[in-house]
Formats: C-alpha cells, structure tokens, sequence
C-alpha cells in the first residue's frame, strides 16, 4: 500500500487583527495545529500564501523564518520547554538578548507575576510557574503575534487560571494578536473569537459578544 | 526464544536502521576493537618471535656457549668436551676480510666463518637458502649470508674478489644460507645490519686454515650443553682451559650478540605491550557507560513496562549486559582480526630485520582469549553504573518522564564569570557544572587520544635525537678503521699519508669483564687519547667530556647496573693479551643513548695492557673529493679488518627504521583519531539526544541554526580546547614513561617531544572534532521543531 496524502489543511481563509485574542478550538488532527506552526513560520503551505502584514511569508526562506520568529512572534508550548540550565531570569533573557525591542526580563517576569521567583531554575518551580515564566519569555520580546499551543493542557483548573490570566494581561497592556489552541471549550470564553475546526477546515467563526474573565471560568 | 531475547535483538536490528545509532554503537566497538587489536598485535608478535627464535635455535642447533681465543690447537676440543655438562663441541675459524664487491666502490667487510670437512655442522648449523655448502677440497667455494647475497644481487656462480690475510683471492658463490647465529647480523662495531657494507661468508676449514695461518688449529669455540647445565660453570672452566691460547672470554648464548639484539627487542616489546591496549580499553569502558545510559534513559518508559509485566530486576539487568556484550563481542570480533593481521605485518617487518629461515605466526588462543576476556570486561565494568540503573528503576517511576535535570545555584553556577557570559554560554557552562564527571571522562578522554599522538608522533623526534646525539654531536670521524691485529701507534702516521686522510685519531678497544661486589658485566673497555677530537666521550647532555689522566669513565647504564658511582672502584679483568686483573676508580659518569660503553685514556690503556703502544684501529677524517681514492687504498691495506662510514650508519639507520617507524606511527595515529572518533562522536551524539528538544525550542524562538549549533558544539568545542594541554601533558608522560620502559642495554629512547609534535597531535585531535561537529550539524538541521511543540520528552 502505497502513501496516502491527507492534507491537513484545505481552503482556510482566515485573518487575524492588531490587538485580537483568538481561541481554535477542534478535535485532534483537525488542523488548528498545522495552522498555528504556520503562523509561526515552523512550516509553510504547500499552496496558497500566508501574509504577514503584506508580506508573504511563503516566500521568505529559511533564515527569513528564522528573522520573523525572532522578530514578531513569541511561542508558549503546552510543555514549557523552558531551558534547565538557566534561571527564570535568564531563560527570558535568552530571548530578549537576541530581539530588537524586548522588555527587561524581571519586567516580563512581573507581567506575569513572577517577580519573586526571579533566580530559580525550572526544577525549582512548579508546573504553572513555569509555564508562566514561559509567557514572560514569549511575551519579552513585545511580539506583534503569541502563539499558545495548549497552554493550559498539563495544568490544573487553578494554575491554568493564573496562566490564562498572564495571557490577557500581556494581551491586553501590549497589544499582542494572541491564538491560543485549545482543547477546553469552557476557556474560549476568553476570546474576542473563536474558529472552529475540522476535517483541516475552519467549520465556524464565532464572536464572543461579552468575554468572560478567566477566573469565572469553570471546569 | 525469549520475548526480551527478542526485544534485544530487534532493538540491535532497530539500531542498525538508525545509521546514527548505529554509528554510535560503531564507534565504541572501533575503539574497543583498536585496544584488543592493539593487544593481539603486541601478544602476537611475542609469541611468534619468541616461538620462531626458539624453533630456529632448537632446530639449526645454536650453540649455547662461545669463546674466542688467539690460536689452541685443535687437540683442545677433547678436553673441552670433557668439561661437565658438555654435550657437543665445534671448534672453528673466524676471521675477517676485505671483500671487494662488482660495482661497489666501498669496501665491504666479511666476516667468514669455517665449515666442518664433513658431514653437518654440529652446532649453528646452516639454513640452505639456494644453491648448496662449499665442498671440501674447494678452496674458493663460499657460502654467503642470504642479506648479504640479496644487497649485491649475488648468486650461486657469481664470484668476486677478497683479500685474505693480504692475499688476493677469488671467490667463487655455490650458496646462500641463513644462520642461528647471524639472526641479526652488524658488523663490529655497528648498531644495525649493513647488508651492503658488512656480509657473514662461509668457507671450508681447510681453505679458511690455509689463508690465515691455522692449520690444526682454530680461534673460535661453540658448545652445546646437556639439557639443564649450567652455563656459568661451563663458561668458567672454559676460560680457565682457553687462557693460555689467547681467550678474551667465554661468554653465555645470552650475552652473543645477534641473541642479545633479538632478546632485547622482545623485552621491548613486552614492555610496551600492555600500555596502549590498557588506554584503549580505558576509554572503551567510558564510552560504553555513555552510551548505555543512554539508552537506558531512552528506554525508560519500555523497562518501566516489562517491569509492569513481571520481569525482574536480574532479567532487565542481563538483558542490557548482553547488549553490552554484543557490542563488545563485536569490538572484539573486529579487533581479532585487525589485531591477527597487524601482528603477522608486524611479525614480518621483524623478519626483515632479524633473518629467520621460516616465520612461525601462529597466534595460539591466548592472545585472543585475553584480549577477548579483558575487552569484554571491560565494557561490562563501563556499562555497570547504567546496567544497575537499569535494573533499578522502580516501574512506577519509570513510566513517568524523567524529572527535568536540577539545576542549583551554586558559587560557580552563578559567580560573577558565570554572569559575564551570554545565555547561550551560560547554558554551555552550566551544563559542565551540572555533570562535572562526565565533561571530565569526555574531556580525559579526549585527552588520551591526543596523549596517545603526542606519543606516536614523538617516536620521530626521539629517534632523529638519538641519530642526532650518537652520530651527529658524539661523532665527527668520517670512517672507522679497524685493525684485525694491534697495530704499533705509529702505523696512525701511514694512514694520515694516505689519500684525502685530514685527520687519524687512534684508539685503541679490550674486552674485559667489570666486577663490582657480586655484579659483573662484560663489556669492552675503549681507550681514547687525552684531547680526542674526532671521536671524544661524549655525554648526551654535557656535550665533549674531557679525558682524564687514569681511571674509568662510565656510562650512566653501566655505572647502574654495576651500582657504583663516582670515586667506587671496579675490579677489571681484561680478557685478553697479558689478562691484567686491577681495580680501578670510577672518575666520570656519562650518558650515551646506545650501549653501555666504558673509556680509559689509551696510553693509561696500553700500560695497563703492558704492550707497548699500539692501536686497534683509527677514526679518520676524509676529504671528500678524494674519496674515491682512499676507498681504493684501504681495500689494499690487508691490517684493515672493517671499515665504517659514520654516513653509511646514518643512512642505513633511517632506511631500516625510517619507513618502519613511518608505517607504525601511521598506525597509531590512526588508532589514536578512532580513539577521539569514539569519545567526540559519541559525546556530540548524545548531547544532540538529550538536547533535542532544547534546541528545537531555541530554533523556535528564533535561534538561527549557526546559535544553536554553537550551544550543541561549543560544549565539546571547550572539552576539546581542555583535552588539548591535558593531552600534550598525559603525552609527555607516556613518553617518558615509555623511555623508561624502553630503556635496556642496548639502547634509551631520549625523551625529547618537540613543539611541532604537540602541534600535530593538536591539529589531529581538531580535525577529527571539526569533522564529528560537521556531521553533527547535519543532524542539526534536520531537527523536527514541529514536535517540541506537542511532545513530552
């Protein structure tokens, strides 16, 4: 039996905007994933083009990609990913030695409400500290995009709230278009939008006519 | 089969799939398979030289005391053979002459050694190599030595010219033939074989007796004894027999020449034979704990499932021995047969310079058994910590993920260097910190195969200083004379008239036999004029040492093995002319790289000899452009015995080790890059394992390739830069201990590693390192950084 080509997205027409915090929502394998990595310039398209703010990033190259993630995007993984060897300090100035207009680390770390656990290294934090100094490492830099794959996936309600809430707070003070992917329905009460997928399409679009605050969230 | 019998193998089958892993694997059992073929190389060559030795002697009867005397009758050999313990006696003659060879304008020294009229050698028989013996009653018949043969292209029915005792003779080639007793075969005098310059020629004992004077007579002895006799008695009533005929001494098998070259070559050998295998192995075991622990931490969550199953802690434990045990079997499979084929190259480079008739290698199981036993150990101890880990691990525990690596503020983590450095460095640093023992085993590692080059390399450098101090800065005669007989001094006077002769210096050479307390040791005294320039006593760090008056000087060797030093006495017994027995006292002690020499100024020589003032032969300084003509005069003169030329010794030297030392050097610079293969490879590898994901995380923040591949490479590229003066120093130290080692009578490899070496050594160890770090960054740049996003680790 020979390969099967399924394509993991098809005909996705979306646009996100300044400022805009948007939730994609969908079962797994249905395409939310593969849209965010190529948001995030980790994979291009094999037809059709993505812009950011006019450019076309299907033509940007590799070290074009490289530029635009160092430049314009921050990334939050559903497991940290945060560097062992360094403090939290130092893995969000990781970051911002290499950007062009970060923030100071401690002030990234403050944002998201770390500023006692400064000098720690990952294994002295728990699971939701971590992944908050991993916002603060995403959000350094001030970039135009934040992409959050399951942010909340390893993490209990509680935690996850304290992080949700790092999220909008950097959102909102700095303006940054957020997509957050998600398996929890109940968190895209937080969103200005939600897309929902399957089957590699976007199947719906919806607006939250009033968002709630993370902390009314329940689940 | 079992179902874990059949995880390993389709876990092994697995990782031949993954070139990377396998590559890995490859590279421990490369350098598991350098140290046992380093091994078998060295066990099997032993035993082949030891065993062919033994087979030659045993079989062409070598003879197992000798003497040489003036001229006894041959009625003597009745009462020779009646000392106890005799079993057989061959009397002889051996005499030298100056051969003159078709289309070689040197004159060549032979030394000619008598047959029996009749029937086989009793004892140093001879091997027939072509043709056949000289037949009684042919005067002119000679057998020639088959080196000797093969540098002149002589073959049986060739002939060419000699003087004998002054008569010109033509010599007639019926045969060639190897002998027990010319297995390695120098002229007097010489260091190593010159087949050109010097030939061992045999001739029928009435031919020999009618050219010098001995008929019914013979000057020279050799004894075979019965089985388990002792030799020191034999050669003690030997002497008291042979003194009134003009005997300078019995000596022992032992102490005969060729023998003592051959023995002192396999204590060499023996010497230096565990000590690399030794290095490899050591690394060996370092790499296969890297690289099970590894796979042990890989296969978590797998052990922690069969453990769930039931399998307990002896069958997860054996299961990742026999892993081990694989890759070690396959090391030492690899290394039996690199190590088999090495010693049979190795065993026949010998055979070039020790003549065999026949080469036994036969590597018997031993070698093998202990290389296999000690490599396969080895590697069970290395993997031992990660095995135990394995068998360990509390399934509950090993379902889970492994917790991130902790880091914790220490004064170094976080010290004010630690905060100088950039992130990427910071993480580079801090790894170190983190796993101190491992950055140093990589780094000592590391070390080792540039300690291992350093020590190969300087093998050049050590010999071009012995040439360089033995026949450069000890030696500035042009040619040695020597004389079959004495000679008055004045003859030194004819010689300085001859053609192109700048300069005669005399000198004048006993044997004698140095006694101190219970110690004795034979050895040849040298008497040299006060103010000698050509040839003076030469100390290898002092330079020209000035001849004193009276009394002994000593190389350091001999002053050790004598246990005396400056201002003891020795008790002297010289074994020739009157046999003068005196004390005398040691006044200067000084090192030579070759031998263990003994000087006396000669005119105190010849009062002691009490026979007047003569010479043994001369050291001249030649002009170059009449060379040609002093070769043609000194092949007349019939006082000349041997003749030679510093240059030609030079020469030969670096032909017959040169290429040898290049091949071998060669070798172990090869085996030393397999070594830093192994540790670089390996510590590249699993880093990019256990970073995978860290640096994909970079490359997704927005770290260029270049960043990461400084995070990933930086650490190996410090361990390197540390490895390299770690190494140099470790380098030194082998070389000296290896000088140590090689230090025998014969001759001490001077400790000498230039700066270039180092340099070598160094550029090697980065080459191999830039090649692993390229290969690395290939790897890089396939890293999935879609993954990081979604997976645990």
């Amino acid at each position: 039996m020979g390969a099967v080509e399924v394509p993991a997205l098809r005909g996705v027409d979306v646009d996100f905007y300044e400022g805009e915090l948007v939730v994609l929502l969908g079962p797994s394998g249905s395409g939310k994933s593969t849209l965010l990595n190529i948001l995030g310039g980790l994979d291009v398209p094999t037809s059709g083009h993505v812009l950011f703010r006019e450019r076309d990033l299907t033509a940007a190259g590799e070290r074009g990609l490289d530029l635009y993630r160092r430049q314009h995007v921050g990334f939050v993984f559903q497991f940290y990913n945060l560097i062992p060897s360094l403090t939290a300090r130092e893995n969000v100035a990781l970051v911002t030695e290499i950007s062009r207009n970060p923030m100071p680390p401690e002030a990234a770390l403050e944002l998201v409400g770390l500023s006692t656990r400064l000098d720690h290294f990952p294994s002295q934090l728990s699971g939701g500290e971590q992944q908050r100094v991993a916002i603060a490492r995403a959000i350094a830099k001030q970039p135009e995009l934040l992409l959050c794959d399951e942010p909340t996936g390893a993490l209990d309600r509680e935690t996850g709230i304290l992080v949700l809430d790092a999220l909008l707070r950097a959102n909102q003070q700095l303006g940054t278009t957020t997509a957050l992917i998600t398996h929890n329905a109940v968190i895209a009460e937080i969103a200005h939008r939600v897309l929902f997928f399957a089957d590699g399409r976007i199947v719906e679009t919806r607006s939250n006519e009033t968002r709630r605050r993370p902390e009314q969230l329940v689940w | 089969m079992t179902s874990l019998n059949r995880k390993l193998l389709r876990d092994l089958w697995r990782l031949r799939a993954q070139v990377v892993a396998v590559a890995q694997v490859v590279a421990v059992a490369l350098v598991i398979a350098s140290g046992s073929a380093l091994l078998i190389m060295a066990l099997s060559t032993i035993e082949a030289l030891e065993e062919t030795t033994a087979a030659y002697y045993e079989r062409y009867r070598f003879a197992e005391v000798f003497a040489t005397v003036k001229r006894a009758p041959r009625s003597r050999a009745r009462a020779i053979a009646a000392i106890p313990e005799v079993r057989v006696v061959e009397t002889r003659i051996v005499e030298r002459a100056t051969l003159n060879l078709p289309g070689f304008r040197e004159p060549v020294t032979g030394q000619l050694v008598s047959l029996p009229e009749h029937g086989p050698s009793p004892l140093n028989a001879l091997a027939v190599r072509s043709g056949r013996l000289a037949e009684p009653g042919r005067p002119d018949e000679v057998v020639l030595s088959e080196p000797f043969a093969e540098a002149h292209d002589l073959k049986p029915g060739d002939s060419f010219a000699a003087v004998l005792r002054g008569r010109k003779r033509t010599l007639q080639v019926v045969g060639t033939a190897l002998s027990p007793e010319f297995v390695y075969a120098i002229p007097p005098g010489g260091l190593m074989p010159d087949d050109k310059r010097f030939g061992v020629l045999w001739m029928g004992r009435e031919a020999l007796a009618a050219a010098f004077d001995l008929e019914e007579s013979f000057n020279s002895v050799t004894l075979g004894l019965l089985r388990g006799g002792n030799a020191d008695e034999v050669v003690r009533r030997l002497d008291i027999l042979l003194t009134s005929y003009g005997g300078t001494g019995a000596y022992v098998r032992a102490d005969q020449i060729s023998n003592w070259f051959l023995q002192n070559e396999i204590t060499q050998l023996k010497n230096m034979s565990h000590l690399l295998p030794a290095i490899f192995l050591a690394v060996a075991a370092f790499l296969t704990n890297m690289v099970m622990a590894r796979i042990v931490a890989t296969e978590r969550r797998e052990i922690g499932l069969l453990k769930a199953f039931g399998y307990g802690d002896w069958a997860i434990g054996w299961h990742y021995a026999k892993m081990v045990l694989v890759i070690g079997t396959i090391g030492v499979l690899l290394g039996a047969g690199l190590g088999a084929w090495l010693g049979h190259w190795n065993t026949e480079l010998y055979a070039d310079f020790y003549r065999f008739p026949f080469l036994l290698y036969r590597p018997g199981p031993t070698s093998f058994a202990i290389a296999a036993v000690s490599s396969l150990a080895v590697a069970l101890i290395g993997s031992m910590a990660a095995v135990r880990r394995a068998a360990r691990l509390p399934p509950a525990e090993a379902m889970q993920p492994p917790a991130p690596p902790a880091y914790g503020r220490t004064r170094f983590s976080d010290g004010a260097f630690a905060r100088a450095l950039d992130e990427p460095s910071r993480m580079i640093y801090r790894r170190l910190l983190r796993w101190p023992v491992r950055a140093l085993l990589a780094s000592a590692g590391l070390a080792m195969s540039v300690a291992v080059l350093v020590l190969s390399l300087q093998w050049l450098d050590a010999i071009e200083d012995l040439v360089d101090s033995f026949y450069v800065r000890a030696q500035h005669q042009d040619a040695s004379v020597a004389f079959n007989e004495v000679q008055p001094l004045a003859a030194v006077e004819s010689f300085k008239r001859l053609p192109g002769v700048l300069a005669a210096e005399p000198y004048r050479q006993v044997a004698a036999r140095f006694a101190s307390g219970h110690l004795t040791h034979r050895q040849g005294i040298i008497g040299i004029p006060a103010g000698a320039a050509l040839s003076p006593v030469h100390d290898v760090e002092r330079g020209r040492i000035e001849m004193p008056e009276g009394g002994l000087l000593l190389s350091r060797k001999l002053a050790e093995m004598l246990r005396v030093g400056i201002g003891d006495s020795v008790l002297v017994e010289v074994l020739e002319g009157r046999r003068p027995k005196v004390r005398l006292p040691v006044v200067r002690i000084f090192e030579t790289y070759i031998g263990t020499p003994a000087y006396m100024e000669m005119t105190a020589l010849n009062r002691l000899m009490r026979d007047g003032r003569v010479v043994s032969g001369l050291h001249i300084a030649v002009d170059r452009a009449s060379r040609a003509a002093l070769l043609a005069a000194l092949k007349g003169i019939p006082a000349v015995s041997t003749i030679l030329f510093r240059r030609a010794a030079i020469d030969t030297f670096y032909e017959t080790m040169g290429q040898t030392m290049l091949v071998f050097v060669g070798f172990f610079v090869a085996f030393a890059a397999t070594l830093s293969l192994g540790v670089t490879y390996n510590s590249i590898r699993i880093a990019l394992s256990e970073r995978a994901r860290e640096l994909a995380t970079l490359r997704v923040l927005g770290f260029s390739r270049w960043e990461i591949s400084y995070i990933l490479l930086g650490e190996i590229g410090l361990l390197t830069w540390l490895a390299i003066p770690l190494g140099c120093l470790a380098g030194y130290g082998l070389a000296w201990h290896m000088s140590n080692a090689f230090e025998t009578e014969l001759f001490r490899v001077p400790l000498v590693v230039l700066d270039a070496t180092y340099g070598k050594a160094a550029l090697i160890a980065l080459t191999v390192t830039v090649a692993c770090a390229i290969f690395a960054r290939r790897r890089l740049d396939r890293l999935d950084l879609v993954a990081v996003l979604k997976t645990r680790e």
